[in-house]
């Protein structure tokens, strides 16, 4: 583990119009982890995944990279410094071909690798191969899932924030893809930060967790630790798979 | 038979203008979901320039054809340039700021930089009709009849081989930089999702600015060959030009690129049409009138967007 994480969120505050989504959270996210974070609807989980890429912007608190305090800089900046996220509702453009949304993902990312990573991000998800010409909005919700995914992939991020990956998909696929993401993790050391309701498969998968209730973090801890809490277990995984 | 090929002629001609007028305002349209009604004197602005610069070169009919290639692709870069930097200030001062704010304020103020650019060039260049001698010469006889009622000839001149030619040329390379380059794909891109653009790593405020700039660098080129091709141009020309671009852009669907071409070929040959067979003071009145009936029948426009995708 380097000296300081690599996103160190302090104290943050976020506001729609007058209303406050975020009440002052703070968590941090080290290199090679793997961290999600859990929470009812409307506890402020996407709204902190866009603040820290800057939309909307922090209000008070600090949101550090790398050291770097990013809180005021502007979201284009931000994914060129090696963030990348797969947003909630997957806002896949849907005019355009899958292989365009894929271009469009690798944007920030050095194009003599390009190759290579449409062939990883094929390798993943191998319909997204067959429906390379296919236009965007025509995939199926899952295929659009996984387009996200590999768009976020292909801008080569050290941090990948995932808001909510296994949304709409078949069990087989939501596997799949966590086994995707434990393998990068593995493999390539990327780092990790996951906002799932999915939240067994989610701290089974992950190396520590938080539980973010009205925009507040109010848990924090190992994923086994997590597991095992009565709270969460009445909370977020009555009915869940066990 | 003869004379309905000539009208035909004039009107691609009168229809490659219109149509690179067409292109400014259905890009901005599609970008940032805006009429930009000082578009029209943006092609304004850019013929007074080219007025300018030809006037400053030199440049008349008597100037040796290599020369006058040189000067005219001259006049055209600093037309292009000039008018870019009207078109980006337009957007940074005019409507950037008002981004996010209620769908009405963008579109007054850009009724109002319209008044202020006819304004400013009304004063700065005078109120009178500016004449420019014909540099562009000749042309070609392509059909001749003689009967006895008389002689019949079409004829393409110099000018409108240009004119088309360039326009080809134009839209072919503008559609393949929506198409194909990285910009191009930022650009449907914030036209498709803005946010998403921005967490795609897209500079959004500075690839709208950059669509604002190649409708302005197109506009330019039609204000060119405005003046070229008629000789005379005054500060109101945007005026008119710009409403029948405008109706070109609905025409063909606002926001579709190929949509601006082919609407502003039908408005070029409506007009010609209508004034060649029925009466030409009503020319405007038919074009109008065109836009009426889109506007009631074909609300989509003929190549406009069918929305099929699932959100
Ligand atoms: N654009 C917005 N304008 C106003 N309020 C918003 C906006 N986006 C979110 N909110 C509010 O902020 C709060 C947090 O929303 P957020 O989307 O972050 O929740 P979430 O934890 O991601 O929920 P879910 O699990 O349903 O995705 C909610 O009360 C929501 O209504
Ligand atoms: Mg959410």
């Amino acid at each position: 583990m380097s000296a300081h994480p690599l996103l160190a969120v302090s104290e943050v505050e976020t506001f729609y119009g007058r209303i406050q989504a975020l009440r002052g959270v703070s968590l941090d996210v080290h290199q090679g982890e793997i961290v999600t974070l859990i929470g009812a609807n409307g506890a402020g989980k996407s709204t902190l995944m866009m603040t820290i890429c800057g939309s909307p912007q922090a209000r008070s608190g600090r949101v550090l990279y790398d050291g770097q305090d990013i809180t005021t800089f502007p979201t284009h900046q931000i994914m060129h410094m090696g963030i990348a996220q797969s947003p909630e509702g997957r806002r896949i453009f849907g005019r355009m071909t899958v292989m365009e949304n894929l271009m469009i993902g690798a944007s920030v990312a050095d194009q003599k690798f390009f190759d290579e990573d449409l062939e990883r991000a094929f390798a993943l998800f191998p319909r997204l191969k067959d429906r390379r010409d296919q236009r965007g909005g025509t995939l199926s919700g899952g295929e659009q899932q996984m387009l996200a995914i590999a768009r976020a992939l292909m801008a080569r991020p050290r941090l990948l924030l995932l808001d909510e990956p296994s949304l709409g998909l078949a069990p087989l696929v939501v596997k799949q893809i966590f086994g995707a993401i434990g393998e990068l993790n593995r493999a390539d050391g990327l780092t990790v930060f996951l906002v799932e309701q999915n939240a067994y498969h989610a701290l089974k998968l992950a190396h520590r967790g938080y539980v973010m209730v009205n925009g507040q973090i109010t848990m924090s801890g190992t994923g086994t630790e997590l597991l095992a809490r009565d709270e969460i277990r009445a909370a977020y995984l009555e009915g869940g798979a066990h | 038979m003869e004379y309905f090929v000539q009208q035909l002629i004039n009107g691609v001609t009168l229809g490659s203008i219109y149509g690179l007028i067409a292109i400014g305002y259905t890009m901005v349209y599609g970008i940032v979901g805006m009429i930009n009604f000082a578009h029209g004197d943006i092609f304004m602005v850019g013929a007074f320039v080219s007025l300018i610069a030809i006037t400053a070169l030199g440049l008349t009919a008597s100037t040796g054809l290599g020369l006058t290639i040189i000067a005219l692709i001259l006049v055209l870069i600093f037309a292009m340039l000039i008018a870019s930097v009207y078109g980006w200030t337009v957007e940074r001062i005019a409507y950037r700021p008002l981004r996010g704010s209620f769908r009405l304020a963008p579109l007054i103020t850009a009724i109002g930089m319209s008044i202020v650019l006819q304004n400013y060039v009304q004063i700065a260049q005078g109120a009178r009709v500016k004449p420019l001698q014909p540099i562009i010469q000749d042309g070609y006889t392509i059909m001749r009849r003689v009967d006895e009622q008389g002689e019949f000839v079409v004829q393409i001149s110099n000018m409108q081989i240009f004119i088309i030619l360039l326009t080809t040329a134009l839209m072919v390379t503008f559609s393949m930089i929506i198409a194909k380059t990285p910009l191009g794909r930022a650009q449907r891109a914030c036209e498709q999702d803005r946010k998403m653009a921005a967490l795609s790593g897209i500079n959004v405020d500075r690839t709208i600015s950059l669509t604002f700039v190649m409708g302005a660098a197109l506009a330019a080129v039609a204000g060119l060959m405005f003046l070229l091709y008629y000789g005379v141009i005054d500060f109101f020309i945007g005026f008119v030009a710009g409403v029948k671009a405008f109706t070109a852009a609905v025409l063909g669907g606002i926001g579709s690129l190929p949509g601006a071409m082919l609407g502003g070929l039908v408005i070029g040959l409506i007009e010609t049409f209508w004034s060649a067979y029925f009466s030409i003071e009503y020319k405007d009145v038919a074009a109008f009138a065109m836009l009426a009936l889109v506007l009631i029948f074909l609300p989509q426009g003929l190549l406009g967007k069918p929305e099929v995708e699932k959100v």
